[in-house]
């Protein structure tokens, strides 16, 4: 911890707004109370074509619990900056929107509202339409076009950040698997990639074979699962009844590998829970064959079609200059021609031997990230029945050692959403001080924002499920 | 067209035959937990099914089966003593007579991590096909007949949850599913949780799980309902 670069709160600002205009891309900025009460705000940095994170951080007394807000000139900090103000009731100056981000809401500052005679405002939710989980939207409207869309998340705030540093490690992984319920492999893997290297325990490669088959199933049922979704709402259903089933049979693997459908008490500090045997090899092999060839009949049936074509195209486009702008990740970014995938750009675990072609997209629109779930399941389908062919040996489970005093970790993973980050850091008793969740919901729901923006009202649907962002993700 | 068509023959019928047959489960599932030596209880509405729990944890030493059947009336019931589990009952003759084969349920989610909602969504795909036993997941609470509740109930989401309750009609049923909602899950004691929906709102049908599988939750629903031929039994 002591060989963090600590800067001067002009210098910090000045080299992370830098950075960026260079091509720079913030991937986390958080606060943490250090041992003598002091705030510290950390950033990181990622160049990701160089594979190579940045950090430094600045100090905040606690008689000055104020700094200069960076958003204005660097709008990928706008949340990041909001998070922090929020959770150590500092204060922000030049914010241009510094409300809560997960704190139940108060009246101010409210909205932000349009006024005039031909608009109206829609409010939806917490207990919204459908089998989904709460939070609030805003929308104003001028008759059927959005002209703008606020939302305002927290229902889901479980506190998990605080529970990490307070409960017994053992409690800790089943916390990082209920972090989002579809992510329990990406958030899994993260946590232990962390506590993995606070104790200098290194995986077995055969334990990173089987934490990539289970990272690449859960890829693999959440993407089907979202072009089904994507042709429920367009009224395609036969697409929708087929993928809906498909995303049951990667899910059926994973229970098959884990014993639970979304791969729960798999992935623990050290390795993992459960090998596979070349039987089960085999029998994964055989059926991913036969789940390749569906995919590929059923994208067939899907892309293929006028009148999905006409609905999906040019809705809710998403620019790679906005991406880049507001620091999107995952699916999103790829769709608009950013190639962004920490598998390629950070590679970790079996990545390093095993590389997945990032694919990407133009147009980001609704169609591009459809398209983008297409391919990558190709790409996890290659991957797996590649790695099933040479199998590595090793461990299943190393037990890790005790946790290093006063150090730093982070962890990165490319989930089916996109990037994962966790950021631990210990104190001198080697305990937990600070658990720093990052989820890609948190980059990526103000890109539904900016999407919805100047479409009807009908395209929301279509254009939320196209990104099909975790509430609890972000509300942690 | 003739693509869809040609597409449609293909896939065929996906449904499975539940109840008529008995679903097979993997050897690795985790079931209803079976009690081995030196465990007087097993709270199932605490356990989260995970493998260490197994292995040896404050409740012991316990296995698991691949018995997917947990669903209970009770909250009481939900602790395992010996190996015998009380299954859910069904509903009175009334209430049977309301809902026993249209039943409508809105989905409130409180504070779960979303994967018990995933497997309330997947109960609407082909294979679970839950509308062939008129049971249907609505919009609007005022549609409702029950509320099928998941998650912790958050601080932020108690006075919504307890709105969405007002606003069903009586009378109405009330399930709760899964770990979060039954205790807490995992996030039992944080501050920002109330463990749980008990003493909140009165449950009718407790289903445990994290997540319950959604072989799980239709047993439960079925029973609750009186639909399953074991309990129909029970009922002549």
């Amino acid at each position: 911890m002591s060989q963090i670069p600590l800067l001067e709160e002009k210098f910090f600002q000045a080299r992370i707004k830098e950075a960026c205009q260079g091509g720079a891309r913030l991937v986390n900025l958080f606060g943490l109370i250090e041992e003598n009460t002091a705030i510290r705000v950390l950033a990181f940095l990622g160049y990701d074509d160089e594979d190579k994170l940045l950090l430094f951080s600045m100090r905040l007394s606690p008689d000055k619990p104020f700094f200069d807000s960076m958003t204005p000139d660097l709008l990928q900090a706008h949340l990041f900056e909001r998070e922090i103000a929020e959770q150590f009731l500092v204060q922000l100056k030049g914010h241009p929107w510094l409300k809560p981000i997960r704190k139940p809401m108060t009246r101010e500052p409210g909205f932000f509202r349009v006024k005039g005679e031909e608009t109206h405002e829609v409010a939806v939710g917490p207990v919204h339409v459908g089998i989904i989980e709460p939070g609030h939207f805003r929308f104003q409207c001028h008759g059927e076009e959005i002209l703008n869309l606020e939302i305002q998340l927290g229902y889901q705030h479980r506190g998990i950040e605080n529970m990490m540093q307070e409960v017994s490690s053992e409690r800790r992984v089943w916390l990082a698997e209920s972090i989002a319920g579809d992510t329990v492999i990406g958030h899994g893997l993260a946590y232990c990639g962390a506590m993995e290297s606070l104790s200098d325990c290194h995986v077995s490669p055969r334990a990173e074979a089987l934490r990539a088959v289970a990272l690449e199933l859960e890829r693999l049922a959440n993407h089907a699962g979202d072009l089904g979704a994507l042709s429920g709402d367009i009224g395609f259903l036969p697409a929708a009844a087929y993928f809906g089933r498909l995303r049951g049979e990667f899910l059926n693997l994973l229970m098959a590998l884990t014993g639970n459908r979304y791969g729960r008490s798999f992935c623990r500090p050290g390795g993992v829970l459960f090998d596979m045997d070349s039987k089960m090899i085999d029998e994964f092999r055989r059926r991913l064959l036969k789940a390749q060839q569906e995919i590929r009949e059923l994208s067939n049936l899907f892309f293929t079609k006028p009148s999905v074509l006409g609905r999906l195209e040019n809705i809710g486009i998403v620019s790679s200059e906005t991406v880049k702008q507001f620091g999107f990740v995952g699916p999103t970014a790829r769709a608009a021609g950013c190639a962004r995938d920490v598998r390629m750009d950070h590679a970790y675990g079996m990545y390093r031997f095993h590389q997945i072609p990032i694919s990407l997209a133009e147009n980001g629109d609704v169609y591009s990230r459809a398209m983008i779930r297409w391919l990558e399941s190709q790409r996890s389908i290659d991957f797996l029945l590649e790695l099933f062919a040479r199998m590595p040996e090793g461990d299943l489970l190393r037990p890790p050692g005790p946790l290093k005093g006063r150090h730093l970790a982070l962890s990165m993973v490319e989930g089916w959403r996109g990037e994962i980050v966790h950021v631990v850091v210990t104190d001198s008793n080697s305990k937990i001080a600070r658990y720093k969740i990052k989820d890609p919901s948190f980059n990526n729901w103000m890109a539904l924002t900016l999407a919805a923006r100047g479409m009807q009202i009908s395209d929301f649907p279509l254009c939320n499920k196209s990104f099909n962002l975790s509430y609890a993700g972000h509300d942690l | 067209m003739w693509q869809i068509i040609k597409n449609r023959i293909k896939q065929g019928c996906r449904t499975c035959r539940y109840p008529k047959e008995e679903p097979v489960f993997p050897e690795r599932f985790r079931g209803r937990p079976v009690i081995s030596h030196g465990v007087e209880a097993v709270d199932m509405g605490q356990c989260l099914f995970n493998e260490e729990a197994k292995r040896a944890s404050s409740l012991g030493v316990f296995d698991y089966s691949t018995d997917y059947r947990m669903a209970v009336s009770k909250r009481e019931d939900l602790i395992l003593k010996g190996n015998e589990l009380k299954l859910a009952s069904a509903l009175n003759k009334k209430m049977r007579k309301l809902f026993g084969r249209s039943l409508k349920l809105r989905a409130v989610c409180a504070g779960s991590c979303g994967g018990c909602d995933l497997e309330i969504q997947a109960l609407g795909n082909v294979v679970f096909d839950l509308s062939r036993f008129g049971i249907q997941f609505v919009a609007s609470p005022r549609h409702a007949d029950g509320l099928m509740i998941t998650g912790p109930v958050t601080q932020a989401m108690a006075e919504a949850l307890m709105k969405t309750y007002e606003a069903v009609p009586d009378p109405k049923i009330v399930i709760a599913l899964g770990a979060c909602a039954l205790s807490g899950g995992p996030f039992a004691g944080s501050p920002e949780v109330k463990n749980g929906v008990e003493g909140l709102i009165p449950v009718d049908l407790y289903i445990p799980g994290c997540p319950a599988h959604p072989f799980t939750i239709l047993d439960g629903l079925l029973r609750l309902l009186g639909r399953l031929e074991t309990n129909r039994k029970q009922l002549s």
